[in-house]
Order: C-alpha cells, then sequence, then structure tokens
C-alpha cells in the first residue's frame, strides 16, 4: 500500500469519492489542468471531465454562489478556495444562503456543499496566502467546521465531508499538507465529523489544538515527556459542532488545559472552549486554562511568520505555567 | 484607429400604453387570445393579491412587506414562459411569476408575516424553485450553479433569475452571467428595471446607457424590452428559454418599468421621488394597457372585470384565513431545521429553550 501525503489524502478522497457518486463536481480557480495551486485536484479533470472537474473564472463570489445553486439542485459540489485569505469573497454567499438555506425553507432545499481551503501561515507565502480564519466561520450556524491534521483524517474527513447533507468548511493546513506520508487505504472509509480525536494519552495536562498546529503539540509532548510532564493531545478535527464532551472527560482528568491554535487570540475558537471549560468544568480545573495562538495582529509576511505561530517553546511555557499552580 | 467590436441594444414592444398594437407580427402565444385573457387574470389577481398584502400590513397583520404594484406584467410574463421543469431564483418581489409557478398567497404571507414556513413551496413546480433571496443579486449565482447542475446531468430545463435595477450594479449579477457566457449555461437573467434602488434612481445607479448591455460583456445575447408590455416580456423570455433549451446558451433580459409603491411598506416613497414622474407612471400601467386590448379584441369587458376580481377577493379572503388561522411554529422549529441531524450541543439548547418556554 502507498504511502501518501496529506495533500495526496485530499485528492484520493476526492478521486473515490467522484468514482463512486457522479452528482461530486470539484470546482475552482486552476482545479482544472492544473490541478490545482497545492496539487490537491492533481489528475481529475482528465479521469472526470472539464465539467466535473470545472476551471471558473477567477472570482470567488462565483464559486461560492454557483456551489449554492448547484448544490440546492441535487449536486454535490466540492469548491476550492485557492488560499483561505481568497475566501472573503464567499463569505456572503456562504453565510446567507449555503449554512441558511435548509432552515429558511423549513428543508425543502439543501446545501450538500464542502468549501476547501488550504489554511494557514508557515510556507513562505505572499501576503494574504497565510491567513487562518476558522473563527469567522465557527460562529455561523448551519455550517460545520472541519479540519485535518493527518493524511489519513484528510481522507476519511474529506470524505465526510462531501457525504454530509449540510455545508462543510474544510480547512486544509498547508504548512503540514507534505510534512509525512503515512498509509492511507483507499478503501472510501469515513470518519465520524462529531468527535474530537485524542491522539495521545496523558495524565498532567491536555493539549487542545487543531490542524497544523498538532504537530507542535506532538512535539512539546514529547520534550515533555521527557521532563516527567505526561501530556495528553486533543485534535478538535471538526470545531462545530463541537465534540465538548471528549475535551472536557480530559481536562476533568488531568485538571489543565492549554488550548493552541494560529488564528489570532481575541475571540478565536480557543475562548469558544475556554469558556466552555469555565461553564462545565471549572472544579475539576487545578489550575487556569491557557491559550498559545497567533497575536491579535496581522499574520506578519514571512520573514517574522515563524514568530507569530505557536511554537514548541511557548507551548511549552504555557504547560509549565499550568504546572506551576499547585 | 480601428473599431475592436461594436453593439446595438434592441428594444421590443407590441403594445403602447394605451394598448395599441404598434407591430403586426405578434408571437403565437398573443394569437391565442384566451390564453391572452389568462395571462391577464393572472395580472389582475397579482395586483389584488399585493393590494390585500398592503392592507394586512397596514392593520398589523403582516411585517414588512415588499408592493409588486407596476411589475404585473414583466413577473407574470416571466412565469408563464417557463416549463414546469425549469428554476426560478427571485428577489422579493416576484409574486405574479411565482403564483404562475404555483407559490399560494398563503406562503407569501406567512413568510412576509414572520416565519419561515412561507418559503416551504408546498405545490409543484415552484416546489423546486429557490426561495426569495434578499441579500440583493446573490440568486443570479444560484441560478447559475442551476443551470451549471443541468449541464452536467444533461437536463433540457433552463434555470431564471431576477433582479431589479440596482441588483445589476453587483458582482454576483455580473459573475452569474460571466459564467453561463463562458460555459454556454442554460441560464436566463431577467433585470426588471423599476427605475429605483429604493431612493437611488437608475441614473445614478450606473453610467451605462441600457442595462441590458451588461449583457454584452459577457458575451451574450441581450435585449430590452418594455416591461409594461406582458407580449414584449413574454415573448423576449420565450426566445431567451429555447435558447437555452437547445443548448445555446444563456441571455440577458432588461425589463423596464416603474416600481408604482414604494420599495416595502417600511419606505415612503415620497420622501425621495416627485409626485409628477409616478404620475406619469401610472400613464403605462401594464394591467390597463393590456385591458385595452383585450377589450378591444372583444373578449374582455366590464362586466368579467368585475366578476374576475369579485372571484379574486373571495380566493385572497380564503388565503388570507389560512394565512391567520395558521398557528406559529413550535420553539422547536427554532432549532430542527439547522442541520439534518442535530447536534448535541444544539439539542441541549433547544431543550433549555422549549423548558423556557413552557415556565
Amino acid at each position: 500500500m502507498a504511502q501518501i501525503t496529506l495533500i495526496e489524502a485530499v485528492t484520493q478522497a476526492l478521486a473515490y469519492e467522484m468514482q463512486h457518486d457522479q452528482s461530486v463536481v470539484v470546482l475552482g480557480e486552476d482545479v482544472g489542468v492544473n490541478g490545482g495551486v497545492f496539487r490537491a485536484t492533481q489528475g481529475l479533470q482528465k479521469k472526470f471531465g472539464e465539467l466535473r472537474v470545472l476551471d471558473t473564472p477567477l472570482d470567488e463570489t462565483t464559486i461560492a454562489g454557483v456551489t449554492v445553486g448547484m448544490a440546492a439542485q441535487g449536486m454535490k459540489p466540492v469548491a476550492e478556495a485557492q488560499f483561505e485569505g481568497f475566501i472573503y469573497p464567499m463569505m456572503e454567499q456562504i453565510a446567507c444562503h449555503a449554512a441558511r438555506l435548509r432552515n429558511r425553507t423549513r428543508g425543502r432545499l439543501t446545501v450538500p456543499a464542502v468549501f476547501r481551503a488550504p489554511w494557514g501561515g508557515g510556507i513562505r507565502a505572499p501576503e494574504h496566502h497565510s491567513e487562518a480564519n476558522e473563527h469567522l466561520f465557527t460562529n455561523i450556524p448551519g455550517l460545520r467546521v472541519v479540519m485535518p491534521s493527518s493524511p489519513a483524517r484528510a481522507y476519511g474527513l474529506l470524505l465526510a465531508a462531501i457525504r454530509d447533507p449540510d455545508p462543510v468548511m474544510f480547512f486544509e493546513p498547508k504548512r503540514i499538507y507534505r510534512q509525512y506520508k503515512e498509509e492511507v487505504p483507499d478503501d472510501g472509509e469515513a470518519l465520524p465529523l462529531d468527535v474530537c480525536f485524542v491522539l495521545r494519552d496523558g495524565t498532567d495536562v491536555t493539549l487542545v489544538t487543531w490542524g497544523a498546529q498538532v504537530k507542535e503539540c506532538l512535539e512539546t509532548a514529547d520534550a515533555l515527556a521527557e521532563e516527567g510532564i505526561s501530556a495528553e493531545v486533543i485534535d478538535v478535527a471538526t470545531l462545530t459542532p463541537l465534540d465538548f464532551d471528549t475535551i472536557a472527560e480530559s481536562v476533568s482528568k488531568t485538571g489543565r488545559c492549554v488550548i493552541v491554535h494560529e488564528a489570532p487570540k481575541t475571540a478565536g475558537f480557543g475562548a469558544e472552549i475556554a469558556a466552555r471549560l469555565a461553564e462545565e468544568c471549572l472544579y475539576d480545573l487545578l489550575a487556569p486554562v491557557q491559550r498559545v495562538t497567533g497575536y491579535d495582529t496581522h499574520i506578519p509576511l514571512f520573514r517574522q511568520e515563524m514568530k507569530y505561530l505557536p511554537s514548541v517553546e511557548r507551548i511549552s511555557a504555557a504547560v509549565h505555567k499550568t504546572l506551576a499552580v499547585s | 484607429m480601428s473599431i475592436a467590436a461594436t453593439f446595438e441594444i434592441q428594444y421590443l414592444q407590441y403594445l403602447d400604453p394605451e394598448g395599441k398594437q404598434v407591430r403586426d407580427d405578434l408571437p403565437a402565444f398573443a394569437e391565442d387570445t384566451e390564453h391572452m385573457v389568462e395571462l391577464y387574470k393572472l395580472m389582475v389577481s397579482t395586483r389584488v393579491f399585493d393590494a390585500k398584502s398592503v392592507a394586512l400590513q397596514r392593520t398589523g397583520k403582516l411585517g414588512t412587506y415588499a408592493s409588486c404594484l407596476g411589475h404585473e406584467a414583466a413577473h407574470v410574463g416571466i412565469g408563464s414562459a417557463m416549463a414546469a421543469e425549469d428554476v426560478l431564483a427571485p428577489s422579493y418581489r416576484e409574486y405574479g411569476a411565482q403564483l404562475y409557478r404555483g407559490v399560494q398567497p398563503r406562503e407569501v404571507y406567512t413568510y412576509w408575516g414572520g416565519d419561515e414556513r412561507g418559503n416551504d413551496y408546498q405545490n409543484e413546480p415552484a416546489r423546486h424553485d429557490f426561495p426569495w433571496s434578499v441579500p440583493i443579486a446573490t440568486q443570479c449565482l444560484h441560478a447559475a450553479g442551476s443551470a451549471l447542475a443541468f449541464k452536467i446531468r444533461e437536463e433540457k430545463r433552463v434555470a431564471v433569475c431576477t433582479i431589479g435595477d440596482g441588483g445589476s450594479s453587483k458582482g454576483d449579477f455580473y459573475g452569474a452571467i460571466n459564467i453561463a457566457g463562458a460555459q454556454k449555461l442554460p441560464l436566463v437573467a431577467v433585470i426588471v428595471n423599476n427605475q429605483w434602488a429604493i431612493s437611488v434612481p437608475r441614473h445614478i445607479q450606473t453610467g451605462a446607457e441600457t442595462l441590458a448591455q451588461k449583457g454584452i460583456a459577457a458575451g451574450i445575447p441581450t435585449i430590452q424590452v418594455d416591461g409594461n408590455d406582458i407580449i414584449a416580456v413574454r415573448k423576449a423570455m420565450g426566445d431567451a428559454l429555447e435558447r437555452a433549451r437547445n443548448g445555446e446558451g444563456p441571455s440577458v433580459i432588461e425589463a423596464v418599468t416603474y416600481r408604482l409603491g414604494d420599495h416595502t411598506t417600511a419606505d415612503d416613497a415620497r420622501r425621495y421621488r416627485g409626485e409628477d414622474e409616478v404620475k406619469d407612471a401610472w400613464t403605462k400601467d401594464p394591467v390597463v394597457r393590456l385591458r385595452a386590448w383585450l377589450e378591444a379584441k372583444g373578449v374582455w369587458n366590464e362586466e368579467k372585470e368585475e366578476a374576475w376580481k369579485a372571484e379574486c377577493d373571495e380566493w385572497m379572503d380564503n388565503e388570507v384565513n389560512a394565512y391567520l388561522e395558521n398557528k406559529a411554529q413550535p420553539t422547536s422549529a427554532i432549532f430542527d431545521y439547522t442541520f439534518a441531524e442535530m447536534p448535541e450541543d444544539l439539542a441541549r439548547q433547544r431543550e433549555q429553550a422549549i423548558e423556557l418556554d413552557r415556565q
């Protein structure tokens, strides 16, 4: 069985579902002949034709609006925003229509669509190519916000996203697109969209994260282990609707929690998790919840971007801060 | 300098404001006077329906309502030209088209009465149509997407969107006709130019001489018609739908009409437009015009008019009663259509809200 990267897992999932479901189509800028600027749709147009793998005009509003229309009339479109920093023109169509059509028609029309976007920083990209703004979508009712952090989870979660009867934002952490390879059987097995994944068991502190920061959190856990500190690592994976129970169970066990995300701190999705912990797990906490996040600034251009992104050092310092409280 | 491209915009009109025929080449559907009487009757019932809606709002039985007064020819022309299997993506005042496609007045009242069930059209073919789109021009892309779905599935169906003159300024409109032109999609985009986008007049909406010419930029056939002349609207629609159905791609139609009422019941148009202009617009009333033509043909008269209006009144009274008798949805309905399957967190919020309601 072939070992594949996260981005190859995206391609594999798209190809599998297009092969097995004629209503699945892919659309976006450069997704056809070019196979996407990151090659997520590599080879798909050759296999499935120019209409099912459609190069759209260069207009994100068009991509999003056409996606809503197709989905409402029985297709399962997978739209690509070339970079998450380009997704803003799509927001009216996503918030006012994709996420809302089921509700406003009492279920008569629905939008079973996926909006994919390469997400986050850390690849020395130009301005507007490194945004992390998942929190702008987690506050929109009727949307699922999903972020994979490994090849296997990219495959399984994308299949689930395409099959889901409601719209799904699928943010792909492009920093780890080619970070490592793993075996991902092309068996069409989807992963659940309503659970957080506990990637590492621990007893002293819970690290809660998603997307590319899963990498730093696992590395931090390794480093902490050498100090005799046992960290549990949770990949939230589906931010909304949130499987808070898994997080609560872990934090109630460890008594300490550090939330790590790349987006700015204020009103980031970490704030939601911290608030839920305060509401529901306060008496199990041994120390105040910590957040390690991007700063409340725009992500700097690439000469400085690594200073902005949560690092093993910053995460580790936050863990020690929680441990300092006895 | 040489010329890179030239264009002209054709204008179509069959009936002048007095209802006199200005062309001899009547389309086949207009030769069928029985059919024309049917269209006229729907224009009248649309007007009766509209007046009833405004009255309901004025007496506190409806929320804000967007009137269609003056648009009857444009709207009925659009709806009556479409085939059942086609899809309509309307903006928020295309009742004439929607009633033709099976939307019930009680559903319109329900929607403007603050109840989502008004968007859950029960009758075919409206059942697969889009509900009113409030964010301006966004529905154009839903129609383009529907057209793309039809093309991929090789179905001989056409998607129709309607927008106003203001809507034609939005990127969504241009995006829709642009991708439709590039992919030869079965789309008909109708600009119902009623001269006013709330308080902003047509002449400061765009520097373009016509709104129809925006179709030129998308590389697709486009025409301007007298939107108060149902024969012209219906003919242009029929031609555009036929081309689309035959795989010849999209079209733009600009139907020039006038918003005789306020933007909505929350608006007072006297704040920004003169009485003379409105008075002049009333002389081009689409209903009066078709009636004059039908009466000259001897197929309509005062007696029939009164009888039909009485029938419409009775119909609308029934619809109003059905609307008023319909109780509000239960609290649970706030939550039940957010996702196909209720997430656990949302289920908890739902229980809380139901519990609060019980107290």
